[in-house]
């Protein structure tokens, strides 16, 4: 079978998956097992069917410049095409394997809390993974904002599930802001694109993604793009992908805790939040190319804004009482590591490589560590009903299994060894600390990169560690006394015992990542890095 | 045989619709109706065909020179405006045999039938006519009937009456204003053939001679189109009109009476006026994108705030026209290709919806929103089609209301307009709230004491549903050949007469 | 040529535009229904005077032209030689022809629905009718015992 042929299978699994969830709706157990099986099979398929084919056989000879798998054509530039590389690899990687964890874990959740409407739970779930499968695969923009507005839609009723007028105003929030800025600013930059870069009707790429960036790849062919359009779609983009949470277009995801928390797990700390900024990673490499933002040198204004987000966002973590928030609010601050990252690589040169990797490293860092934390305040919620920091008193005599991956999570979280984030943090210090042009110098943005990194360190070890100090070293409040209470139900504890092995496991066997990682860097062809203008 | 088709398609409906009247009790009326409705789109689809494969099709009534006579002329763009209409017009035929036996006496049947067909009749004709009297004459007779169609809901609610008065006061000031225009034109041409018009303005322009009688009729003919196409702020007999007009007739209506004027308007504007003058010499772009864009904003305000789903759906219709307006006023190819396939493409999934409350209004009596409450179980294929109507309403991707705006959308960059794209979006915004609204209830709400018993459709309904919202969807997934269709007739009025020559 | 000159000159299309404006201001001003309609018919009235007018063909020696009817005493060769008698242009003759049954039916209609208006509001009054739409008729679901107490006709 193709390549690219395996993407379309990939996303038919979840497809089916939802269908068999459909139809099972009345047996629980067959439902379950359908969601279990269906996961299983999808990560399957992701590990071991398209992973070694990209790894092994080296992906970038000739697999790029290989047909897209074109499921439906429309008409010039509008087309349903999908096509793996690595970047999305990464990602449906990190996706297909957290869904299986996730999936345990939303069983014991939803039992454990005799949840209501529970196949449209999973079915919905289902659905949100078959877009995030388009997302990570899609070959060109049009495809990606597709799938990008199906995972909004698929998720809303996720949000609103517990369907009390707080829940469905918070939804209307998540819903109207994500819609908005899609809408309003990202399609407004598509169809640009498409018109100032000449368009697939007369021979360019259109909105393909392209190996070195659309726009620079239009540029070498002799077209004429003014650079203060370049520069104000590139705000479109950025600003249009509001899954990314760039402040100030963040305010849906505190609105999104109101959800059950396997979906806050999950999809608000994976598979949402790692669209928006896979999907600026993706555009800033593909459809721009970092060489045509250094070129047009008006991008900084990114990380400057992204350095804002990561340190407020932090300062709001800390004053959170409620946990799921705080997550929330600290999911917020690691995103815009990614979206630095970005920034970054648009300084071009021997940056963006570096820069990229570290942005793929910490999509997988950080979607481990954070899915984590969730499980335990799920863990905490389910077995103790509690919701606040306050309320945690002492709790790690009782839940140990779930204060323990919660305490190697925040380190993680913090950038620690031996954990994953240690990794991401190390790769994005170096890009900040490459030089652009090879002379040795760092630019002011590069040392204000710096600068935010290690302050960040700081402020993510304020608001976790007391966490994990009060659940281990304060006694148990009179209250919490007199309510005993054990662990989580099992589901529970396995899957996030799993997922903060995993977190040490990728610090250790961290070759497979690093390999995939790396292969990120052949989107950046020598010929291509600078030029255009 | 292809040669008389255009002359049938008007003759055939016109005299079916009289014969109507003495076709007897039950279903009889209604099973004449369907069969011509069906005759006709069969032809239409001839008619396309052969326009497509060999060009334009005359017909010349008693064979006199289109100078002095009538005559009948299908291009490229009429071509596929007859398609649309006279498909609409067979499926709300078929479909409507038990939603009008339900709102209308049965005694009145034969009545309505013919109502129905004369104003088909009048549609396909203002469609395919190449006379200006002639069009004004069709416009009339499909007016007349629709507006007696619109006043039969008043056995369901009384508002139909005034809401019909509205309409036939501002309808016929408005179809007087296209009478005068067509007298000045007339008057300095001498000629009521569209071609020929043509022709002789533009040598008038070009000489610079009875530039302000053109600039009067011009003014005449463009305030009364916009009133028969309801363009803000000329819509106010529009959203109670089709709210409380019977679920059929809102379905026609809703899909076919705006489009036809749409069409109409890019015919004089195009065809007989010319592009040079109507955007060059009267820079009417402004004006016509100032209140399009305006009435994009106010009429999705207005859809969010309705409570009865007919009204949200019909001032959502006004919102869609406004769209198409944009698009012919960008006057490129991208823009009028847009506006051309939206035309197809909003008849598909407005027909639909409104379809898809006709079988709501018949199984609960009523199309409020605390009627659709709950009904995502109790009619999922109704709902379903009602709700993949409104992603296509919203703009979404891989529905037909992606294309049309995408179009409209390159127009406006390739015209260096960004606000107005700015303005289509937000107008997509607004889409979004309307709709999500009316699918939270279907899905999320609780059913009223009142629907608790209810039960899907009748198959016949359904079905027809589902025809244009599939049809709609398939022109969303596979729409290369619309947007060929649509570009040809685009390219056909930006060269001026389409291609009559 | 003065202004009174240039007016008194076309004063058929002063009429043409008066008796128009009449009927336009009946229709937006008046708050009658039956007003309203009839006023219709005045503006259509008007907009037939103005082609009417627009028929009326002068011979070049300033004189109006003829009814174009053929008079027996006159050879058919004299009627198409030019130097024969100039006839006034038929056509907006027919076509108002056309447009005069129209317009009778659009008032026909307009006075139909005005009959079943007065049936089902009690008034053809326009501010009356507005204020018993406003009156909150049909508030609540659309039940039939709701439609019978809005005044529906069941």
């Amino acid at each position: 079978m193709d390549l690219h042929t395996y993407s379309v299978v990939a996303m038919a699994i979840p497809l089916l998956g939802a269908a068999a969830i459909l139809a099972f709706g009345r047996w629980p157990n067959l439902r379950e097992g359908a969601t279990l099986l269906t996961a299983a099979a999808l990560l399957a398929v992701v590990s071991c069917g398209i992973a070694p084919l990209v790894l092994v056989d080296g992906f970038w000879t000739g697999a790029w410049e290989a047909p897209a798998f074109e499921l439906i054509h429309m008409v010039p530039d509008l087309a349903l095409s999908f096509k793996i590389e690595p970047l999305g690899l990464v990602y449906a990687l990190v996706a297909s394997s957290l869904w299986l964890m996730n999936s345990v874990y939303a069983i014991g959740y939803m039992r454990g809390n005799k949840e209501e409407h529970q196949t449209r739970f999973y079915l919905c779930f289902a659905v949100a993974m078959f877009s995030v499968m388009g997302i990570a695969f899609a070959s060109n923009m049009f495809t990606l904002f597709v799938f990008y507005e199906v995972l909004t839609l698929s998720t809303f009723p996720l949000v609103s599930h517990k369907g009390t007028p707080h829940a469905v105003r918070s939804a209307s929030t998540y819903l109207g802001i994500l819609v908005f800025t899609s809408v309003c600013l990202l399609l407004v930059g598509v169809i640009a694109t498409a018109v100032v870069t000449g368009g697939a009707e007369n021979g360019y790429a259109g909105l393909d993604f392209t190996r070195g960036g659309v726009f620079l790849n239009y540029l070498n062919e002799g077209g004429d793009v003014a650079k203060g359009i370049v520069g104000l779609l590139f705000i479109l983009y950025i600003y249009g992908i509001g899954k990314a949470a760039l402040m100030p277009s963040h305010r849906w995801l505190p609105a999104a805790m109101v959800a059950p928390t396997p979906v806050s797990a999950f999809l608000h700390a994976v598979a949402v939040v790692k669209a928006g900024v896979f999907s600026v990673l993706k555009i800033t490499v593909y459809i721009f190319g970092t060489g045509t933002l250094a070129a047009i040198s008006g991008t900084d204004w990114l990380i400057y804004m992204a350095g804002f987000t990561i340190v407020v966002a932090s300062f709001i973590a800390m004053f959170q009482d409620n946990l799921k928030r705080r997550l929330a609010y600290s999911t917020i601050s690691q995103l815009s590591y990614i979206i630095m990252a970005a920034g970054l690589a648009t300084l071009g040169g021997a940056v963006a490589p570096i820069a990229i990797m570290a942005g793929g490293m910490h999509i997988i860092a950080h979607a481990f560590g954070k899915i984590t934390l969730f499980f335990a305040a799920g863990s905490i919620y389910t077995a103790a009903h509690k919701t606040d920091v306050s309320q945690l008193d002492g709790i790690g005599r009782r839940m140990p299994w779930t204060m323990a991956a919660f305490a190697i999570a925040s380190l993680s979280m913090i950038g620690v060894p031996p954990t994953a984030g240690f990794l991401s943090k190390w790769y994005l210090l170096s890009g900040a600390l490459t030089s652009a042009d090879g002379g040795g110098t760092l630019s002011t943005v590069q040392w204000y990169a710096v600068v935010v990194i290690f302050l960040s360190t700081v402020l993510n070890a304020g608001y976790f560690l007391p966490i994990v100090h009060r659940a281990f070293f304060r006694p148990l409040s009179a209250d919490a006394e007199a309510h005993p209470h054990g662990e989580a139900p099992k589901p529970i504890v396995l899957a996030l015992c799993c997922t903060a092995v995993g977190t040490v496991a990728l610090f250790f066997c961290s070759d497979l990542a690093v390999a995939l990682v790396e292969q990120l860097q052949a989107g950046f062809p020598s010929s291509l890095v600078n030029g255009g203008f | 045989m292809i040669d008389s088709i255009p002359a049938l398609m008007v003759v055939l409906p016109l005299m079916a619709g009289v014969i109507t009247v003495f076709t007897g009790k039950g279903d009889k009326p209604w099973a004449w109706a369907t069969a011509i409705t069906g005759i006709v789109f069969a032809m239409s689809i001839a008619l396309l065909a052969e326009v497509t494969a060999h060009g334009p099709v005359t017909y010349n009534f008693g064979n006199w020179p289109s100078q002095y006579g009538i005559a009948y002329t299908i291009d490229a763009m009429n071509g596929f405006v007859l398609f649309v209409v006279s498909l609409i017009a067979a499926v709300t035929t078929y479909y409507s045999r038990l939603s009008v036996k339900d709102e209308i006496p049965n005694d009145r049947l034969h009545i309505f039938y013919a109502l129905w067909l004369l104003t088909i009749c009048g549609l396909l004709g203002i469609t395919i006519t190449g006379d200006t009297f002639n069009v004004y004459v069709l416009l009339e007779i499909s007016s007349l009937t629709l507006y007696a169609l619109i006043a039969m809901g008043y056995r369901r609610d009384r508002r139909a009456l005034t809401a019909s008065l509205r309409y036939v006061i501002l309808g016929s000031v408005g179809a007087s204003f296209l009478l005068l225009g067509i007298g000045y034109l007339m008057m300095i041409t001498g000629t009521l053939n569209m071609v020929d018009m043509h022709d002789r303005l533009q040598v008038l322009i070009h000489n610079d001679e009875y530039s302000r009688t053109i600039m009067v009729a011009y003014a005449f003919l463009l305030v009364g189109l916009s009133l028969k196409l309801a363009l803000f702020p000329l819509h106010m007999w529009l959203p109670n009109a089709y709210t409380y007009a019977p679920s059929a007739v809102t379905g026609l209506v809703a899909a076919t009476a705006t489009k036809v004027a749409v069409y109409m308007t890019i015919r004089f504007l195009f065809g007989i006026f010319g592009r040079d003058f109507s955007f060059g010499a009267v820079e009417s772009s402004d004006v016509l994108l100032t209140c399009a864009g305006l009435g994009v904003l106010y009429t999705g305000i207005q859809a969010a705030r309705q409570n009865n789903v007919k009204s949200v759906l019909a001032w959502s219709s006004l919102g869609q026209i406004g769209y198409i307006v944009i698009g012919f006023s960008l006057n490129n190819e991208n823009g009028l290709t847009g506006s051309v396939v939206h035309i197809l493409n909003h008849a598909l999934i407005k027909g639909g919806m409104f379809l898809a409350l006709g079988c709501v209004a018949y199984r609960l009596g009523g199309t409020r929103l605390t009627h659709l409450k709950g009904l995502g179980r109790k009619m999922p294929w109704t709902m379903a089609a009602f709700t993949a109507g409104g992603l296509g309403l919203i703009g979404f991707p891989l529905t037909g209301g992606f294309i049309g705006k995408w179009y409209i959308g390159l127009g406006a960059l390739d015209a260096g307009n960004w606000l107005i794209l700015v303005v289509i979006m937000l107008g997509s915004l607004l889409a979004v709230i309307y709709v999500f609204r009316v699918v939270y209830a279907i899905y999320f709400g609780e059913a009223e004491p009142d629907s608790v018993h209810a039960t899907e459709a009748p198959a016949s309904m359904v079905v027809c549903t589902w025809i244009l919202i599939g049809m709609s969807l398939v022109c969303g997934l596979w729409s290369e050949w619309s947007v060929d269709l649509a570009a040809n007739a685009a390219k056909a009025m930006l060269a001026g007469f389409g291609g009559a020559h | 040529m003065n202004f009174i000159e240039a007016a008194s000159d076309h004063y058929n299309y002063w009429i043409a535009v008066i008796v128009m404006m009449i009927g336009l201001y009946g229709v937006i001003a008046k708050r009658n229904i039956v007003k309203q309609a009839i006023s219709l018919g005045l503006f259509q009235t008007g907009i037939f005077l103005l082609y009417i007018s627009m028929a009326v063909v002068f011979t070049p020696d300033g004189k109006m032209g003829e009814a174009p009817v053929k008079h027996s005493e006159r050879l058919a060769a004299d009627v198409l030689s030019v130097a024969g008698p100039v006839y006034d242009n038929p056509l907006p003759h027919v076509l108002m022809l056309t447009a005069i049954v129209v317009s009778v039916s659009i008032l026909a209609v307009a006075l139909a629905i005005i009959v079943n208006i007065k049936r089902c509001y009690g008034t053809v009054e326009e501010d009356e009718i507005l204020d018993i739409e406003a009156q909150g008729l049909l508030d609540g679901p659309d039940t039939k015992s709701n439609r019978e107490k809005a005044g529906a006709l069941v």
